[in-house]
């Protein structure tokens, strides 16, 4: 088994070894295998087709925290230009597990803010998996302000497991750090475009999430809870997470039939890992349109609009 | 009666009791923190404040508001609003079943009441959680009601008070109930634009959704006594960083030292105290506060036990 593969994505691996195998050969040898890569590299394709229309939203959920799928310093590098990285809340400390900073999208000058995963080991604790603490919302939400003081228009980015249950953060008081970004998005005079990129975790994802449009990547989660949490608290195990996955709904597509998820962005085929470039350029092209959409709208409109959004009521009659 | 019961009653009350065989159940309560046994009627008189040691133990949402009111002049707000199963969730039961459950054991229809009314003749709109009804959990009924008091605050121009009991976001309702949190968030907001007073009264206990939302966003944050208040609960906290959690870790004590809460109010005191300070916000006179309210019914003794027996 390979790590960097989920189970039901070893058939794939397990191919592409052997073309990776036979190509090495071919490289070394006068036979002719090009035409049997080909073949393989068809099969392969129409393998990975095969397996990822039947993916449960169980699948789902750990293709959204695949450990070799794209975080935001990857699509920071090939979406934006002239990213300046800025740090801290100004009260307490600087949260890796946020990134925030000035960018250009096509020249136009946006703020970027966004969960951070770490990738290698000592990179996954400094960012502490993605988990901010108060003080990393207390920096989003200043860097929002920021934005809204010279109308540049805020893209935020989802990727966390969700808000870090601590000592700290709780003596520093993580409730209110989250209520509080909510309540100043809701009023935010420049306009907010979200895009969950991996896992949407709860609280701690919404906490930078309130905003104009939400886009989800195809293979990206958006939940209440975790299941495993879910799970473990209705099915008493949290070995029942593939049924609270479904049941509570998690994906993309589910999100954007209920209404809540604007754009589903497709993923390359077999998932963002497999082509990190091409996900970042429907990425870009997307929130470009999305820009454009909302640069077209008054202040006050925006405001309403987004009001109206966040307090949608629906009586099922 | 039951049989513990028996065991440590004294001999004539037990025969009393007896006699009387229409005596109703649950005569007795037993205190959740100093474990004492406290006798209904009076529990009742001391507004559901332990005679030995001020515990204040959890009241239903219409008990909450019947105290907090005067007595005239309450109006429901949108009694009408029915939960429904948008999702079709299933886990061990059907949503739909524990629906009918709780509404059928609390009397309400979800886990949110309001009202428009007035406290010590200042108006003002109260709204309290049912923590009997799932746990208070926060779904698209909580979130619309919550709404709606808020916009009858804003359009009437009198401050809104929250009295908030949850263990969070319902989970039957996943991501719907999510986006409560930014809901309310967002008409409080507008409260807050247009000078419109929001005090939240943090009761046992508050956490997770409702924690990270409306309940932290009061122009005053108010706690009960000794009440639990977080974002995640202490046994997921425990079980991430483990080790052994600080003595009286998100009480409100502890919340009221790191500058979460601005005060902790005692139930007997939570009329005059939210009253009085409305109306320094409004700019209108002082409430005219008799001598009686406030007063407790029993004078609580010193508490003679710190034992904690949290459930």
């Amino acid at each position: 088994m390979n790590p960097n593969y989920l189970d039901f994505e070893q058939p794939i691996a397990d191919l592409e070894a052997k073309i990776e195998e036979l190509r090495l050969v071919g490289n070394d040898s006068d036979i002719n295998i090009t035409e049997e890569i080909s073949r393989l590299r068809n099969k392969s394709v129409s393998l990975t087709e095969s397996i990822f229309s039947e993916l449960t939203p169980w699948d789902i959920t750990r293709l959204a925290r695949h450990p070799r799928r794209p975080y935001l310093l990857d699509y920071i590098e090939r979406v934006f230009d002239d990213f300046d990285e800025l740090h801290g809340d100004r009260a307490f400390a600087d949260d890796p597990a946020i990134v925030g900073g000035t960018a250009r999208l096509d020249g136009q000058p946006v703020m970027v803010i966004g969960h951070q995963k770490g990738r290698e080991v000592r990179d996954k604790v400094r960012r502490n998996f993605g988990m901010p603490r108060p003080e990393g919302y207390r920096k989003a939400l200043r860097l929002m302000e920021l934005a809204e003081r010279f109308r540049m228009p805020i893209l935020t980015f989802i990727d966390t497991p969700g808000a870090y249950p601590g000592i700290g953060a709780e003596e520093r008081g993580q409730s209110e750090a989250i209520a509080r970004n909510l309540a100043t998005m809701s009023r935010l005079k420049t306009p907010v475009i979200s895009t969950v990129i991996g896992e949407g975790g709860s609280g701690g994802a919404l906490a930078i999430g309130v905003c104009d449009r939400l886009y989800m990547l195809q293979y990206s989660t958006y939940s209440v809870i975790s299941p495993e949490g879910c799970a473990s608290i209705l099915w008493k195990s949290a070995e029942y997470a593939s049924q609270a996955a479904a049941a509570m709904g998690v994906t993309a597509d589910r999100l954007h039939s209920l209404g809540l998820a604007d754009v589903v962005i497709p993923e390359p085929l077999g998932g963002a890992h497999r082509d990190a470039d091409a996900m970042a350029e429907s990425l870009r092209a997307q929130l470009r349109q999305g820009l454009d959409e909302l640069g077209e709208l008054t202040i006050d409109d925006l405001r309403q609009q987004r009001y109206e959004r966040l307090t949608a009521y629906d009586t099922g009659r | 009666m039951s049989n513990w019961l028996d065991k440590i009653m004294p001999g004539s009350i037990r025969s009393d009791a007896k006699q009387r065989s229409s005596v109703p159940e649950g005569l007795w309560k037993k205190c959740p923190k100093c474990g004492g046994f406290l006798y209904k009627p009076e529990l009742d008189k001391n507004l559901d404040v332990c005679p030995k040691c001020s515990h204040h133990l959890r009241i239903s949402a219409r008990h909450r508001l019947e105290l907090f009111l005067d007595p005239e002049g309450r109006e429901e707000i949108a009694a009408e609003l029915e939960p429904w199963d948008r999702l079709k969730f299933k886990d061990s039961k059907r949503y739909k079943e524990r629906l009918s459950q709780n509404q059928k054991n609390t009397g309400e229809k979800d886990a949110l009441i309001a009202m428009r009314g007035k406290t010590l003749d200042v108006p003002l709109v109260a709204c309290a959680f049912e923590f009997s009804f799932l746990g208070g959990s926060m779904g698209q009924v909580v979130g619309e009601k919550f709404v709606r008091a808020a916009n009858v605050a804003l359009e009437e121009r009198i401050p809104l008070v929250c009295f908030s009991a949850s263990g969070g976001a319902r989970m039957q309702e996943a991501i719907l109930s999510l986006m409560q949190m930014a809901k309310t968030a967002a008409a409080l907001e507008r409260l807050r634009e247009e000078g419109i007073p929001f005090i939240s009264v943090l009761t046992d206990p508050v956490f997770g959704g409702v924690s990270a939302s409306l309940a932290m966003l009061g122009d005053l944050n108010v706690a009960e006594p000794y009440a639990l208040i977080g974002f995640a609960g202490p046994r997921v906290i425990e079980q991430t960083v483990r080790e052994k959690l600080p003595e009286g870790f998100q009480r409100s004590e502890f919340l009221l030292e790191h500058g979460a809460v601005d005060m902790i109010v005692s139930r007997h005191d939570m009329r005059a105290t939210i009253a009085r300070q409305l109306a320094k916000f409004t700019g209108a006179e002082p409430p005219v506060i008799d001598d009686e309210e406030g007063e407790p019914a029993v004078t609580p003794a010193e508490p003679d036990a710190q034992a904690e027996s949290d459930e």
